[in-house]
């Protein structure tokens, strides 16, 4: 069920409580009715159905758990969330007594508010709806906005669209600023988990004194400097998804602990010795080689596999240079929303030397250098000039340090080759020399069509 | 720039503020999203009369009905109330601030955006970023959005400041599109 098609009926006779009530569910994206007593609610819920009912305790008339009771007989699967004063704690627990969701004391937490409807909502969608994967994993891939054509993209895409309704661990590689936690986030916005929190925990900028508390919260008085008792990442993902970047960045001991919280699903605050459940799907993401490290024993084995159930690998921009296109149409589209400058989009030439730019930094590093071309560009389309930040540092201008003069040339030879799509007289006039001396190296340096 | 051929503004009202907490960049970014001209204005509210002494907190529902009545715009322009105090709805413990939803009126208190409020070192970049998004969030739902699933999306609920700073200050892709059609 979609939020927006959900019915929320609010019964109270404060004006004042039906209104921000109204008024805070409808921001939600509700659809929201009122009455003002008992007879009215009554009434009300006669001629139209509904998914939750507020219901006041305390009204004139017919009171709130006479109401409930009239609910429950006619209308079973109505879900109703008692509201009371501090004053009326008793009543709200007869309520409960008498099939009432859950109670709220007056002023409410506002988000536990969010959380409960939240929480009623999409349990009542599971129940009533046959959700349709594809639809949703649609409207989770525009939240995210994965752009590309490519194969290797359309892999990953697939990859998203099998592992999110399940509950699996998924370790997501790639390099750096592939788009890992734009993947992450496409399978938790499609996935069961997509109302609840989606938490994500930065491994490698967590300082070493603070993981553990960061992560497992704690208790007021726990250590000098706690003042509050504070939730921890794990608690606040619970019933969400817990993304963890940078894995491969974990201290020894962080892996332990978190082995242990995978494996019994329960953790403890610093300063507490309750323990308490906590039920999140675990996606995690590195740009380091795992398995090496775990040949390396760097990183410990059997959180390597609790945590790679499924692999999804995000190919670096190069290898899906097809894409770029799309992707700088995107961003120019962006942009433009977010800067209101009147730039329509980028000339052939200035695309065909991001096309042939290896962007090391992938995606990210794309996205970096529209945006600057973007706020330097003065005319409709973003020009050649716009980028002459990449050719000051062209990385493949750049020699390797270390080198030999005959590596060099293969180097060249090679990079020139694949220009000119292995055209070897176009090669050789490059290279300005003659056809044969151009074969004969490329038999000394063993290069071929690839 | 040609968008801001449309005549209706979005107006800033500060209550007890300085024009720096809204001036510059935040004006701008705030004209640019909503395709609108933004003017800047200073009112007074008699602000004590809506102070909740048990709870020492401002009543946001009932100042913004004391400024509709006293402030009623023309020309269908938005309207965005700025207060420096703490404010409540009677249903909820605390709230950044309210609109009304496809309305002409919302408000935003700074109180909690400050960093003083969490006791730490005040930090005058942090705080005009965090308003600039919940001035964005509430002039959305004046503008008919609702709350967005998506962490990063202006439109996603704030219950705390970490909601907040998480946020990005614009709206994600869906609802970007929505208020296309919707402006």
């Amino acid at each position: 069920m979609d939020k927006k098609n959900a019915s929320i009926l609010i019964v109270d006779d404060e004006i004042i409580v039906r209104e921000s009530m109204k008024n805070w569910l409808e921001e939600e994206g509700y659809l929201v009715f009122v009455a003002e007593n008992g007879d009215e609610a009554l009434s009300v819920l006669g001629k139209k159905e509904f998914d939750l009912v507020f219901l006041d305790i305390k009204m004139p008339g017919i009171d709130g758990i006479e109401v409930l009771k009239k609910i429950k007989s006619i209308y079973p699967f109505i879900d109703v969330v008692m509201m009371t004063a501090y004053a009326s704690i008793g009543s709200a627990v007869e309520a409960m007594k008498i099939g009432a969701y859950d109670y709220l004391t007056k002023p409410f937490d506002p988000e536990y508010l969010s959380m409960l409807v939240k929480k009623i909502i999409s349990h009542r969608s599971l129940e009533k709806e046959n959700v349709k994967l594809k639809e949703r994993l649609e409207s989770a891939l525009k939240q995210v906005h994965i752009v590309g054509e490519s194969d290797g993209i359309k892999k990953v895409l697939k990859a998203v669209e099998d592992v999110a309704p399940t509950d699996v661990s998924v370790l997501i590689t790639g390099e750096s600023g592939t788009g890992k936690e734009m993947v992450a986030r496409a399978i938790h916005y499609s996935s069961l988990r997509r109302f609840e929190p989606l938490v994500v925990v930065s491994c490698g900028s967590l300082p070493e004194g603070l993981i553990e508390s960061e992560l497992f919260g704690y208790e007021r008085g726990a250590f000098t400097g706690a003042l509050y008792k504070k939730k921890g990442k794990f608690e606040a993902a619970n019933g969400g998804t817990l993304f963890l970047d940078e894995i491969g960045e974990l201290t020894p001991k962080m892996q332990v602990d978190l082995l242990r919280v995978l494996q019994e699903k329960e953790i403890c605050r610093i300063g507490s010795n309750k323990t308490m459940k906590v039920d999140f799907r675990v996606i995690s993401a590195t740009n380091r080689d795992l398995k090496k490290m775990v040949e390396e024993k760097t990183f410990r084995e059997d959180l390597f596999y609790r945590l790679n159930v499924y692999n999804i690998h995000i190919p670096p921009l190069r290898e899906r240079k097809e894409d770029i296109p799309l992707l700088v149409e995107h961003f120019i589209k962006q942009l433009k929303r977010r800067m209101g400058k009147e730039i329509e989009g980028i000339t052939p030439q200035a695309l065909k030397k991001l096309m042939k730019y290896p962007w090391p930094g992938n995606v990210r590093e794309l996205e970096n250098a529209v945006e600057r071309a973007f706020v330097v560009a003065h005319g409709k389309l973003i020009t050649t000039e716009d980028f002459s930040f990449l050719g000051d540092r062209n990385p493949e201008l750049e020699i390797p340090s270390g080198i030999s003069l005959s590596e060099l040339e293969k180097i060249h030879i090679e990079k020139v080759l694949e220009e000119c799509d292995y055209n070897i007289s176009q090669a050789a006039k490059i290279l300005d020399i003659d056809r044969t001396t151009l074969y004969n190296k490329m038999k000394k340096y063993d290069i071929s069509k690839k | 720039m040609t968008f801001l051929k449309n005549e209706k503004k979005i107006i800033l009202s500060l209550v007890d503020a300085p024009k720096s907490y809204v001036d510059g960049e935040i004006a701008e970014k705030i004209s640019v999203f909503f395709k609108r001209k933004v003017l800047i204005d200073f009112i007074s509210i008699p602000l004590e009369k809506f102070l909740n002494p048990i709870r020492d907190q401002y009543n946001s529902t009932e100042i913004l009905k004391y400024f509709i009545f006293n402030h009623p715009i023309e020309n269908e322009d938005k309207n965005c109330l700025i207060v420096r105090k703490d404010l409540f709805i009677p249903i909820l413990t605390f709230v950044f601030g309210e609109a009304h939803l496809n309305g002409n009126y919302c408000i935003v208190s700074t109180h909690r955006l400050c960093e003083r409020f969490y006791k730490r070192v005040p930090d005058t970049k942090i705080f005009r970023k965090r308003l600039l998004k919940e001035i964005v969030h509430e002039l959305g739902h004046t503008f008919g959005l609702t709350h967005c699933i998506n962490d990063l999306c202006v439109m996603h609920n704030s219950f705390t400041i970490e909601d907040t700073d998480r946020k990005k200050e614009y709206f994600c892709e869906e609802c970007f599109s929505e208020l296309d059609d919707l402006l």
